[in-house]
């Protein structure tokens, strides 16, 4: 059985999604995920998608199945490269990927991890965060 | 109604001895119903090579406008008709072009009233039936993949994408939004967010002449996907009578940003990604 590589760079965890996904590929790297969530500490997690043609409701379940995983662990999930094509057939199936944060690539990806980080140590209280204001 | 072979072989030298006479009244025939639209010289040259494809294919033995030997005369009716459709003529103009020739053998019969050729003229006249059915088809199809070629013409010239800012591009969306055009629209958008990698998008709507529930839709549309990618859209150039008509069909925009002006759009959008704007007051000249 294939396995989907976890790579860890600084805080966050990366798999990069390359095969296609079955039922026991996706149950395997959830368990692996969760394990190294625990294992190393780390706050999030990037799923990069770019190399999958084809999301379907089951890749769709899988994605927010590991998101709640690793909320639960406290680490934010972002699913990134995410193709137009893909994007495009998603909506017109009227799938929505529901509590899964999204960026346009990796680095957009570990920039919104790291931001989300350093609000989480700055308000500790869940203060609502100041609007950066622009002068008029 | 085909030809016999006979009767082919007949007109075909009947058509080659009267050359000259046949073409003469042929091209006058044309002529008069184009009033100038065409050089003289260019219409003698098609009027001629018509009738030298049409004496090949007889004096072959053709004896209908579908058979093999006649596959020469196809093309030459295929090119005159082609030619015409691209010329602006129109398609009566064009088929009346080949039925000229019925009126123009009669002239070339004139003295022969015998019943045989009474037949024979019944039987050509058939085959250039044929020959302007084939014309008018072969019009026909030219003017639709005209059409077609100036259908996807229009769709890229009129969907261009433009970076706005670091980090920022816009569609300024000009023309009715029909699913073909919202279909492009949406993957050159979303194409360009990866290409770019840009984190948020403007879609101006200032050229849209109306907005009904369908073109709300497919906006709708673009916008989610862009947010499945990791992208924020925001929604500009909304006009007062368009504002009105989408509460009045009650549209829902939900969470996604409207801003009646794209210069408000994109000032959000700065104001979001942390840059600051500030108005300088003019320098004055000393």
């Amino acid at each position: 059985m294939e396995r989907v590589p976890i790579l860890k760079i600084g805080d966050i965890l990366l798999v990069s999604i390359q095969v296609d996904m079955s039922d026991q590929t996706a149950v395997a790297l959830q368990e692996d995920l969760a394990e190294r969530i625990v294992a190393t500490g780390c706050h999030g997690v990037i799923i990069d998608i770019t190399a999958l043609d084809i999301v379907d409701s089951f890749v769709g379940r899988m994605l927010s199945t590991i998101a709640s995983i690793s909320r639960v662990l406290d680490a934010e999930t972002v699913v990134v490269g995410m193709r137009p094509a893909v994007a495009i057939t998603l909506v017109e199936l009227g799938l929505s990927l529901n509590g899964i944060r999204t960026a346009l690539n990796v680095e957009r990806g570990m920039e919104l991890i790291a931001i989300d980080r350093a609000d989480d140590r700055d308000e500790p209280d869940d203060d609502p965060v100041p609007e950066p204001t622009a002068s008029p | 109604m085909a030809l016999s072979a006979d009767e082919s072989g007949r007109l075909g030298e009947l058509l080659a001895s009267r050359s000259e006479q046949v073409t003469q009244r042929w091209t006058e025939i044309i002529a008069g119903q184009l009033r100038g639209r065409l050089s003289q010289a260019e219409l003698v040259r098609q009027v001629q090579e018509l009738h030298r494809a049409l004496v090949d294919a007889l004096s072959k033995g053709a004896v209908d406008l579908n058979a093999e030997d006649a596959t020469e005369l196809r093309a030459v009716l295929a090119d005159f008709s082609r030619g015409q459709a691209r010329q602006g003529f129109s398609a009566t103009e064009t088929a009346t072009g080949v039925f000229a020739l019925k009126e123009a053998l009669l002239t070339a019969l004139d003295n022969d009233q015998s019943v045989a050729t009474l037949r024979d003229y019944v039987a050509f006249s058939a085959l250039v039936d044929q020959m302007g059915l084939f014309t008018f088809e072969t019009f026909v199809r030219t003017r639709e993949s005209l059409i077609a070629d100036q259908a996807e013409q229009l769709l890229e010239l009129s969907t261009p994408v433009v970076k706005l800012w670091e980090s920022v591009v816009a569609v300024p969306l000009v023309g009715t939004l029909d699913s073909a055009r919202a279909q492009v629209v949406m993957e050159r958008l979303l194409q360009t967010l990866v290409d770019t990698g840009s984190p948020y998008a403007i879609i101006d709507i200032t050229g849209v002449p109306a907005v009904d529930t369908q073109v709300a839709q497919h906006i709708l549309k673009t916008v989610v996907a862009a947010r499945l990618m990791g992208a924020d859209c925001i929604i500009s150039g909304i006009r007062p009578q368009i504002a009105q008509t989408i509460v009045a069909l009650g549209i829902e925009f939900g969470d996604i940003a409207t801003k009646a002006s794209l210069a408000d759009a994109l000032r959000h959008v700065l104001r979001l990604t942390g840059v600051e704007t500030s108005r300088r007051q003019p320098r004055r000249e000393a």
